[in-house]
Order: structure tokens, then C-alpha cells, then sequence
């Protein structure tokens, strides 16, 4: 079996986010990077598909040179390649590609890498980009290549139907679980939550520095999107009134329980 | 003809509430309001669709939309845009507004603007449209142009204030013509979840963070939930450490709360736990740390070790509703 997983570089802010002086980027003078949780997953279901199948698994970014990190990571984990699709490094958080610039760049990627490799059974995603959040790259890409495509993924099942390879796709909805029996080739948004990602090991980590990273110039063109400036959230600032010190605050709690209405 | 066409999100006929949100942005921009209902069982909508200001709704009838299919609530979508040609088409940002409107961008090659919390119209043909849009969840905007023939969005989490606006609706039946290998994203089967309170509308959450310390430090905080009514909740430090599933984190990448109180024991409040818990209506912190980000951003605050505030809590619950006859 073949997979690939996509991932996005993006800073790792804490406790609120601050914004560059010229508003085109998230100010990531004292932040680390990482990438979203549901990508960290994709990642974790890809390896843990390729240990229960057989095959290998390929991690593709679209970022800049930096984004190193991220494919080194993955690979840290277990995933065997790495493809790196480089954009200007100004590009880090603030101005970066639109979604459909980033689809077209990553589905030409695709179509080049299995065209000299073969076909990939399972194309990951995450849910959506931790950052720009479009919601809409995975399923640019799945339709570019003609496949079927299905977001918000919590389980993946590998089995067959009507006697050709296929998943059984699993999605949390508010009235349960939906399941999608879709036939590979097949590209899939995961979820955080699908599996609980391993941490790196020491091995792992020497042998990732060792894994060949790549290169494929992205070929997209601007699309219809273009970002002017990042805002703050606005927020209501509320001045904490400190109920108490220890459990000797519990009357205070209840107290305001009560009056809240909640204490029935 | 010119107007706004509104997707209605709805599961086999239950609206989901945020189409309301959808529409009241529709509203906003000044033109007529059309809808779509995709499959026959949300017909019965048509009245509550005209009570919110829907001046006609097109019902798409298809052996292939009876239940969610992604694809195919697309492709409907997409040959509706092609006969009535509308400024711009509008859906929920939900998992399956934010799905059905990338099939819809995809298919047309068009830019989709996703979870807007302001949209400016330009009646000028050709003119960019601008648009704020939440990025991060919610903890960041962002502001940006749109160009395009028509401008796909959809519309952010309560960013759109509902309002009644009793209109005449008239309604129409759309037959769309749908490739039979468009049911392969189609349902094909479901586990219906039991009927209780979730996370989502819990009425009090407690949520407890990496300072809970073991899955079995959670028990105090169960208790306290149950004898509010309400669900125990937690932060991706504890679903990473695997004390909790996942289907209880609240944030931006679980899920986002609005209980009447939520009880944060042991969470420093990353923005990314903020973002899903900061529509709580009030907010007690329980922390040992006097600085750290929940307690300074909470409406109330207990500095304490949680191990021995929740069940203190508890006790005076039971204390009071025991004197109470
Ligand atoms: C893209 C992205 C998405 C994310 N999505 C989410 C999300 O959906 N939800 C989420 O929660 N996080 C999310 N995170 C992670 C987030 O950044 C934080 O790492 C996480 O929320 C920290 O969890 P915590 O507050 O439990 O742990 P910590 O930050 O370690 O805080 C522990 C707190 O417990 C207090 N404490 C310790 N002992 C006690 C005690 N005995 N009594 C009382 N207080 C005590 C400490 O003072 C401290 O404030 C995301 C991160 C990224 C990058
Ligand atoms: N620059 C990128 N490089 C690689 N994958 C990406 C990139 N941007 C988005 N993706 C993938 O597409 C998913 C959806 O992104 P988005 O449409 O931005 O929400 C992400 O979770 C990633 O898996």
C-alpha cells in the first residue's frame, strides 16, 4: 500500500497570538512551529497503516525551506519520504498561498510523484490548516485527481467492496456516526481523535535526519483570495473576581451556583 | 438573477441552527434571499425558511439525496448556481457547510471564503468583495479581497446575529440531473447516538487540564458534573496523555462549548483551549497558579490545588441539598 499525508507548517502560539507591526504575519519571534493536531494524526494513521499493510508512506509540505522541521517530524515517526514544495520564506504565517494556489501546487505534485512511482492508495489531509483554516484544500486536490474524497475522518478501515480494495470511513456527526464505504484511490481529511500519535524515539529521530527530502517546484497561480491584514479577535476583557484560596472556597462557589441558577 | 442563495444544512430533515446564522448574513447584503433544501425530507422547511426572511426555496428532489453525500450536494448546488446565477452563495461553517461549498469551489474553480464574520458587498461588476474571516479557530481574523463570478462563503460560528423576519415564500421542486457514481461519498450506514446531553449544549462543563494529573484524578470531577447536570470536558494535554478520549476536549481542534458555567481545574488557558470554552457564559478557574492565562481571563477564580477544591465543592453541594427539605 501507498500513502501520503499532507501537513502545514505553522507557528505553535501559547497563550495569545500577536500580530507583526505591518499586520502581514503572526509575530513568531519567541514561538517554536509545529503543525495541527488533525495533520499530527493523519501523519500517525499513516504510519500505523503502513505497519498493519505493508508498503510506504510519503509526507508532502507546501512551505518554506524551514518546513524541514515538519517533513523530519513525520518522518521521526516513521513516514519514509519526504517532499518539500519551497515558497519564498517571507511567505511563514503571514502572506501565504491562497487555497487554491496551494491545491493546484500540491495535486501537480501528486500527479508528478505517481507518475514516476505509482499510484498512492490513500491521499491524508487534515481536517483543516491550523492557521488559515480554508477547509478546502483536501478537496481541491481529491477532485483535481478524480477521487473520492471525504473530510472530517475519525476511523479508517481497510477491507473491500464489491471484491476491490476500499475503506470504511468513520465521522462523528451530531446525530452519531456516519460511515462512507469509498473505493481506493480515495483522499481522506482526518480528524484529531482518529488515533493517538506516538511520540519520536531517540532512533527514530537519528534516522529521520537521514531521510532525502525532495524537491518539487509548485506550479499553482493566484487564485480569487487575497489576504490584506490580520486582526486581533475581539475580546471581552473581564476583571476575575477571586472567589477564594483552597477548598475553604467552596461556599463562595456554591454560593454563586445558586445564584447563577444552576443549582437545582 | 441576482439575489443570494442560501445552502439549508440539515440531517435528513433537522435543520441544523446555524443555517439561520447563514441566512441572517445573506440578509445583510442587501438582496433577495433564496434557498436550497437538498433531498425531499427537508421540505417541511419551507415555513421556517420564510419565518427568517427566505423569499423562495428551491427544493432538489434525487433518488441520491436522501441521505449526506458531499459529492452530491455539490454537484446539486453547482447546476443551480449554472441556471439562476446568484451574486453569491452562502452556507454554514460547519463540517458539512465548509464540505459541500469546497465541492461547489472546486467543481467551478472558484475561491471559497471560509467562516466569515463580515461581509462588504461591492455592486460593481467585477469589483473584489471584502470579507473578515476567523482564522485559528477564531483567535485570529483576517482580512481579505474576494474576486470572483460568484463569491462562496460561509459564515462563522455565531457571527451572524439570528433574527425573525416573516416573509412570503414561495417554493419550487429542482430535479438535478446527478451522475449515479456520485453515491459513492454517499451514507451507507449509521450508529445514531444515544439521546443525552453532549459536550456541545452541556448546561455546566467541567473540564480539567493537565493538572488533574491521572486518568483516575478525573473521578472528583465527574462527580461535580453529575450533580449539576452536566458533562466533564477536558484540554489536549489530557487527550495527548491518553487519561481521556478525545470526544471530550474542548478547543479549536475538539469542540466548542457554551454552557451556562464551565469549570476550568488545572488549565493554563492556551488560546486554543480558550477559543472552544470563551462562549461559556461564565467561567470559574480552579488553579494553583494566580498568573496563569484561564485564571486571568475567567470570570471567577479559585487558587487552589483542584485535588482538594472539587471536592470540597461536591460536599457543599450535598451539604446544602440535604438541609435543603
Ligand atoms: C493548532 C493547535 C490546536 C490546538 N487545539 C487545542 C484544543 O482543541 N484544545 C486544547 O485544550 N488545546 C489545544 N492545543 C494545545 C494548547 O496549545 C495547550 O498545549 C493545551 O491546551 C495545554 O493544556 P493544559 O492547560 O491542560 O496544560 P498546561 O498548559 O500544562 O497547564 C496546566 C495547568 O494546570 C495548573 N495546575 C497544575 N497542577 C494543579 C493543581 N493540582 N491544581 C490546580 N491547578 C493545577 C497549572 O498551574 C497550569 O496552569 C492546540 C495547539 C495547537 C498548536
Ligand atoms: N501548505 C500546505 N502544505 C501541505 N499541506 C497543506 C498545506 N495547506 C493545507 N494543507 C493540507 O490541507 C488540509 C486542509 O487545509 P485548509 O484547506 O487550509 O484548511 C490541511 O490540514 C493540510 O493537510
Amino acid at each position: 500500500m501507498r500513502v501520503l499525508v499532507c501537513v502545514k507548517r505553522v507557528p505553535a502560539p501559547g497563550a495569545r497570538i500577536n500580530i507583526t507591526a505591518d499586520g502581514q504575519a503572526v509575530d513568531t519571534a519567541f514561538l517554536g512551529f509545529t503543525m495541527s493536531p488533525h495533520e499530527e494524526c493523519a501523519v500517525e494513521e499513516a504510519v500505523q497503516l503502513i505497519e498493519r499493510h505493508g508498503g510506504e508512506s510519503t509526507v508532502l509540505t507546501l512551505g518554506p525551506a524551514e518546513a524541514d522541521e515538519q517533513l523530519r517530524y513525520a518522518a521521526s515517526l516513521g513516514v519514509s519520504k519526504a517532499v518539500l514544495l519551497p515558497i519564498p520564506a517571507d511567505a511563514v504565517g503571514g502572506v501565504d498561498w491562497d487555497p487554491q494556489r496551494t491545491a493546484a501546487s500540491i495535486a501537480a505534485a501528486i500527479a508528478d510523484l505517481e507518475a514516476a512511482e505509482g499510484a498512492f492508495d490513500i491521499i491524508l489531509f487534515g481536517n483543516e490548516s491550523a492557521d488559515s483554516g480554508g477547509f478546502q484544500v483536501a478537496i481541491r486536490v481529491a477532485r483535481s485527481l478524480g477521487r473520492p474524497v471525504v473530510n472530517g475522518i475519525k476511523g479508517i478501515e481497510v477491507t473491500e467492496l464489491d471484491g476491490a480494495p476500499s475503506v470504511r470511513a468513520r465521522r462523528e456527526a451530531d446525530s452519531g456516526v456516519e460511515v462512507y464505504a469509498l473505493a481506493m484511490p480515495v483522499v481522506l481529511g482526518v480528524k484529531e481523535g482518529i488515533n493517538l500519535p506516538r511520540y519520536p524515539t531517540l532512533k527514530g529521530r537519528l534516522a529521520s535526519k537521514k531521510v532525502d527530502v525532495a524537491q518539487v517546484v509548485p506550479v499553482g497561480a493566484p487564485g480569487g483570495q487575497t489576504m490584506q491584514t490580520l486582526l486581533p479577535s475581539a475580546e471581552q476583557v473581564t476583571a476575575t473576581t477571586i472567589l477564594g484560596h483552597g477548598p475553604d472556597a467552596a461556599a463562595a462557589v456554591v454560593d454563586l451556583l445558586e445564584e447563577l441558577g444552576v443549582l437545582k | 438573477m441576482t439575489g443570494v442563495l442560501v445552502i439549508v444544512e440539515h440531517d435528513r430533515g433537522a435543520i441544523a441552527l446555524a443555517t439561520f446564522e447563514a441566512i441572517a448574513a445573506a440578509r445583510s447584503l442587501g438582496e433577495s434571499v433564496q434557498a436550497i433544501t437538498i433531498g425531499a425530507s427537508a421540505d417541511p422547511l419551507v415555513d421556517q425558511l420564510g419565518a427568517h426572511g427566505v423569499s423562495s426555496v428551491v427544493q432538489a428532489h434525487h433518488g441520491l439525496l436522501n441521505d449526506y453525500g458531499p459529492e452530491a450536494w455539490g454537484e446539486t448546488v453547482v447546476q443551480l448556481i449554472a441556471q439562476y446565477k446568484p451574486t453569491a452563495v452562502l452556507a454554514t461553517g460547519t463540517d458539512r457547510g465548509n464540505e459541500v461549498m469546497a465541492h461547489i469551489a472546486a467543481a467551478l474553480d472558484a475561491p471559497m471564503v471560509a467562516n466569515c464574520t463580515a461581509i462588504t458587498p461591492d455592486p460593481e461588476a467585477g469589483a473584489a468583495w471584502n470579507i473578515v474571516r476567523t482564522r485559528w479557530g477564531g483567535s485570529l481574523l483576517e482580512r481579505c479581497q474576494l474576486r470572483a463570478e460568484v463569491k462562496l462563503l460561509t459564515t462563522a460560528h455565531h457571527a451572524f446575529l439570528v433574527g425573525e423576519a416573516p416573509t412570503a415564500i414561495t417554493a419550487e421542486v429542482f430535479a438535478p440531473q446527478l451522475d449515479p457514481v456520485l453515491g459513492r461519498t454517499v451514507v451507507t450506514e449509521r450508529v445514531e447516538r444515544a439521546a443525552g446531553v453532549t459536550l456541545a449544549t452541556a448546561p455546566v462543563v467541567v473540564g480539567g487540564g493537565r493538572g488533574v494529573g491521572s486518568p483516575e484524578g478525573f473521578a472528583p470531577l465527574q462527580e461535580l458534573a453529575e450533580l449539576l447536570g452536566g458533562v466533564v470536558g477536558c484540554s489536549r494535554a489530557v487527550t495527548n496523555n491518553g487519561w481521556r478520549n478525545h470526544t471530550d476536549q474542548v478547543g479549536q481542534t475538539g469542540t466548542r462549548i457554551a454552557p451556562d458555567v464551565y469549570f476550568a481545574c488545572g488549565i493554563s488557558g492556551a488560546i486554543q483551549h480558550w477559543v472552544g470554552a470563551m462562549a461559556s457564559k461564565k467561567i470559574v478557574a480552579i488553579n494553583t497558579d494566580p498568573e496563569a492565562n484561564m485564571v486571568t481571563k475567567a470570570d471567577y477564580a479559585v487558587i487552589g490545588d483542584l485535588h482538594q477544591v472539587v471536592p470540597a465543592i461536591s460536599a457543599e453541594i450535598r451539604r446544602r441539598r440535604s438541609t435543603r427539605v
